[in-house]
C-alpha cells in the first residue's frame, strides 16, 4: 500500500508519454503525405533563423503589447517547467522536494522563487490574452473563420494556464514545511495566510491535490496540443529551420514543367523516347488537395496558430474579401487531419472520400482574391507561408483545370500571342520612342 | 522636350561590336500603357543626360511572364522566360535596370534557376548610383518643400528588401517625405500584384486601391510617388476615386527627378 502513489503515479506517467508519442507519430506521419522538397541548403542560416525568430521571437515582438506578453508567457512556460523534473522523480521515487535534498537551500529556494515570480507574470498575462480575446474584441480574434473549436480552443489554452499557474502557487502555498523554510516562497507567503484557519492535515491533502491535479493537468495540456493550435510551442522550431530563404518575392520554378518546356524548346528531342520516368504517373501540375502540396507546406499548417497577423495585413481581407491567409492555413490542416483519419480507418490506406482541399475546403473566390504581396509571410511570427498554398491551387485551377477567371485567361493569351498581357503587337514595342 | 531621345537598340549595339553599359528592360506596361510610357520617357532622359551607354531590346523584348505565372500558369511563365533568356545570352547582357518592379524581381529571382544570370537593378537603385557616381545632380528645383510620399511597390519592398534608394532620392528633391501608416515592410498593396491588374476583384466592401490610397491621403501629400506602374495606374485611379485630381498627383520618382530639372 505504501507504493500505491507512485505506481499509480509511473502509470499516469506511461499513459500520458505513449498517448503523446502516438500521436505525434500520427502527425509526422501526416506531414509526410505531403511531396518531398529539398530543404538542406543553407543550414547555418537555418539554425540562424530558428535561433532568431523562435528562440529569440523576434517576429513576434513586432507587435509590441502581444509581443511582450507572449516572451512572458514563453519563458515561464520553458524556465517554470523544469519544477515538472523535480515532480516526476519525487512522484516516482516517492520523495518530497528532492531539489532540497540536492541542492543548497538557497539554490533552491532562488530557483522556487524565480518560478514563483514567473508564474504570477503568466497569470497576470494569460488574463490581459483573455481580456484582448473575448472583452476588447480584437478583430482578428473575431474574423469568421475564428468560431466553434477555434475560438474555444483558444480560450481553453488560457484556461489551462491560468488552473495550472494557480495550483503551483496553492501548492506551495500550502506546503507547510516550505512555507517554514522561508526560502523561496515570494509570492505563495501571500497565498499562504489564506489558509491559515485550516489544520496541518487538511492542509496537507490541500498541497497533495494540488500536486497531483498539477502533475496530472501538465499531462492533459501536454496531450490536448496536438489537437490544438497550441501546437506551435513544439513546430514553431521545425517550421521555422523550413521556412522560406528565398526573397519573399521569388516563386519556385516548378521542375516539372522546366522538363516539358526544355522538351518543347530543344529541335532534336524525341517526343515518343523512352524517358526515365517511364511508367511513372504524369506529374500533376500545382495542388488541389493536401498530398499534392510540399512536406513544408503541411507543417506550416500544422504549426499556424491562428494568430490571425497574417489575416489581419491582407489586403484583400482588409477590403472585404473573401480570403483570409490563415483561413487557407486551418483549412489545409483540417483537410490534413481528415485525411489522416481516413487513412486510420482504413488499415494505412487513404480511400477516396470525393472530397479534396479545392472547393470542400477552399474556394475558388479565395485564391483569386490574392495579389501576392507578402503581407502574410512578412506578418507571420513563425514563418509560415500561405502564399506558397495559393499559388500551387492556382497552378492546379490553370494547368490541369483550365479554370482561370475569362479576363485572366484572356491576358495569358494576349501574352502567348504577341508577349504582353494587352493586345498590342509585339512590333510596336519602341513606338514610344517616337510619340 | 523636343529634343529627341536617343535609344538604341541592342542590335544596333551589336552591329557596331559594342556593348552598351546596361540593357534598359522596359517592360510591358512602360512599352504600352500610355501613363507608363511618360515615365519610360523620363527615365530615358535621366540616361541620356548622365551619359549613360544603355540599349533597349525594342521588338526583342516580351513580357517576362510574371503575370502569368502570379496567375498559376507556369508553363506560360517558363515559356517566356526561356524565350527572353536565350535573347539576353545571345546579346551577353550582364546587366538589366528596369522600371518595373515585377520585371525586376522576376529577372532578378526567378530567370537564374532557368540560365538566365544577371545583375538587375530597378531604376531607383541604379538613379543613385548615377548620383553617387557624380554623373547626376539632383537639385530640389520645382518640388523643394512639397509634401511627398512613397507607396512601397510589393516587388520592390518585401519581395526585395528595397525600401531607402527611392526614399533617398525624394529627399534630394529637397521634398518633405511623410511616411504613411503602413510603409516600408508594412506596406500596404495597391491591389494589382498577383495579376490581379488584369481582372475585376473580387466581391468585397472596397477596392485596394481606394484603401491604400485612403492612407496616403490621410498624410495630406501633394504629390504621391510610386516606384512601378502597376501601382502608379492604381493610386492614380484611387485618387480619381477620391476626387483628389486636382490636389494630389502621382509620380513616378524618375519623373520627380526628370521634372525637377525641366529636363
Amino acid at each position: 500500500m505504501e507504493y500505491l502513489p507512485n505506481i499509480l503515479f509511473a502509470i499516469i506517467l506511461i499513459i500520458g508519454i505513449r498517448y503523446f508519442a502516438k500521436n505525434v507519430k500520427k502527425l509526422i506521419r501526416n506531414i509526410k503525405l505531403g511531396q518531398d522538397v529539398d530543404v538542406s541548403d543553407n543550414k547555418s542560416q537555418r539554425w540562424r533563423n530558428m535561433a532568431m525568430i523562435a528562440l529569440g521571437q523576434s517576429k513576434m515582438v513586432r507587435r509590441p503589447i502581444a509581443g511582450f506578453l507572449h516572451v512572458v508567457v514563453y519563458v515561464g512556460f520553458i524556465i517554470i517547467n523544469i519544477e515538472v523534473l523535480e515532480i516526476i522523480i519525487d512522484g516516482l521515487f516517492g520523495t518530497h522536494r528532492i531539489g532540497l535534498k540536492v541542492l543548497p537551500e538557497s539554490v533552491y529556494g532562488f530557483l522556487i522563487g524565480s518560478f514563483e515570480i514567473l508564474a504570477v507574470l503568466v497569470f497576470v498575462s494569460v488574463i490581459i490574452f483573455w481580456i484582448r480575446r473575448n472583452i476588447i474584441k480584437l478583430a482578428r480574434f473575431w474574423k469568421s473563420e475564428m468560431t466553434s473549436w477555434p475560438k474555444n480552443d483558444g480560450n481553453f489554452i488560457l484556461y489551462f494556464e491560468m488552473v495550472l499557474m494557480t495550483l503551483f502557487l496553492v501548492m506551495n502555498a500550502t506546503d507547510v514545511h516550505f512555507q517554514a523554510l522561508n526560502s523561496g516562497n515570494v509570492v505563495s507567503q501571500f497565498i499562504s495566510p489564506w489558509f491559515s484557519e485550516l489544520q496541518e492535515t487538511t492542509l496537507h491533502v490541500i498541497e497533495r491535490g494540488a500536486w497531483w491535479l498539477h502533475i496530472i493537468g501538465i499531462f492533459i495540456f501536454l496531450n490536448y496540443l496536438y489537437f490544438s493550435k497550441h501546437l506551435h510551442i513544439l513546430l514553431a522550431f521545425p517550421n521555422t529551420y523550413y521556412g522560406k530563404l528565398m526573397p519573399k518575392g521569388q516563386l519556385n520554378n516548378l521542375e516539372a514543367v522546366t522538363n516539358e518546356v526544355k522538351m518543347m524548346m530543344d529541335p532534336d528531342a524525341d517526343p515518343y523516347a523512352v524517358t526515365e520516368e517511364e511508367g511513372e504517373a504524369p506529374a500533376k501540375f500545382g495542388a488541389s488537395d493536401v498530398q499534392d502540396l510540399s512536406w513544408v507546406q503541411l507543417l506550416n499548417a500544422y504549426t499556424c496558430t491562428e494568430c490571425g497577423r497574417c489575416t489581419s495585413e491582407c489586403p484583400a481581407n482588409q477590403t472585404g474579401k473573401k480570403l483570409s491567409p490563415r483561413k487557407i492555413m486551418m483549412d489545409t490542416r483540417d483537410r490534413l487531419e481528415e485525411v489522416g483519419k481516413n487513412i486510420d480507418a482504413n488499415k494505412g490506406e487513404f480511400k477516396d472520400d470525393e472530397k479534396q482541399l479545392l472547393d470542400n475546403y477552399i474556394t475558388r473566390e479565395e485564391l483569386w482574391a490574392c495579389t501576392s504581396c507578402n503581407a502574410c509571410t512578412e506578418a507571420c511570427p513563425v514563418s509560415i507561408d500561405p502564399l506558397s498554398i495559393i499559388l500551387d491551387m492556382r497552378r492546379y485551377l490553370v494547368m490541369e483545370q483550365s479554370a482561370a477567371p475569362v479576363e485572366l485567361n484572356n491576358m495569358m493569351t494576349n501574352i502567348e500571342n504577341n508577349g504582353a498581357p494587352w493586345p498590342y503587337n509585339q512590333m510596336d514595342r519602341l513606338n514610344w520612342k517616337n510619340e | 522636350m523636343s529634343e529627341l531621345l536617343k535609344v538604341p537598340t541592342m542590335a544596333e549595339f551589336m552591329a557596331q561590336g559594342k556593348q552598351p553599359e546596361v540593357l534598359f528592360w522596359v517592360g510591358c506596361a512602360g512599352s504600352f500603357d500610355d501613363r507608363a510610357k511618360k515615365i519610360t520617357k523620363a527615365f530615358v532622359k535621366l540616361l541620356n543626360k548622365a551619359n549613360v551607354e544603355f540599349a533597349v531590346l525594342g521588338t526583342e523584348e516580351s513580357c517576362t511572364g510574371d503575370p502569368a505565372k502570379r496567375a498559376g500558369n507556369e508553363f506560360l511563365f517558363q515559356m517566356q522566360a526561356v524565350t527572353n533568356i536565350e535573347v539576353l545570352n545571345a546579346y551577353e547582357v550582364k546587366k538589366i535596370v528596369t522600371a518595373c518592379p515585377h520585371c525586376f524581381n522576376t529577372i532578378k529571382n526567378e530567370y537564374p534557376e532557368l540560365g538566365g544570370n544577371y545583375e538587375v537593378m530597378h531604376h531607383t537603385q541604379f538613379l543613385k548610383t548615377l548620383l553617387e557616381e557624380g554623373r547626376l545632380t539632383i537639385e530640389g528645383g520645382k518640388f523643394k518643400g512639397k509634401r511627398i510620399t512613397f507607396h512601397d511597390p510589393c516587388y520592390l519592398g518585401r519581395a526585395n528588401n528595397v525600401y531607402e534608394a527611392p526614399r533617398e532620392l525624394i529627399q534630394k528633391l529637397e521634398a518633405e517625405l511623410v511616411e504613411m501608416k503602413n510603409c516600408r515592410r508594412n506596406g500596404l498593396c495597391c491591389g494589382a500584384g498577383g495579376a490581379q491588374m488584369f481582372k475585376e476583384p473580387e466581391q468585397g466592401d472596397k477596392d485596394v486601391n481606394v484603401e491604400r490610397t485612403e492612407q496616403a491621403l490621410d498624410v495630406k501629400p501633394e504629390i504621391i510617388a510610386a516606384g512601378c506602374p502597376f501601382c502608379n495606374t492604381m493610386m492614380t485611379d484611387g485618387v480619381k476615386a477620391k476626387e483628389k485630381e486636382n490636389d494630389v498627383e502621382v509620380m513616378d520618382i524618375a519623373e520627380l527627378i526628370a521634372n525637377a530639372q525641366d529636363i
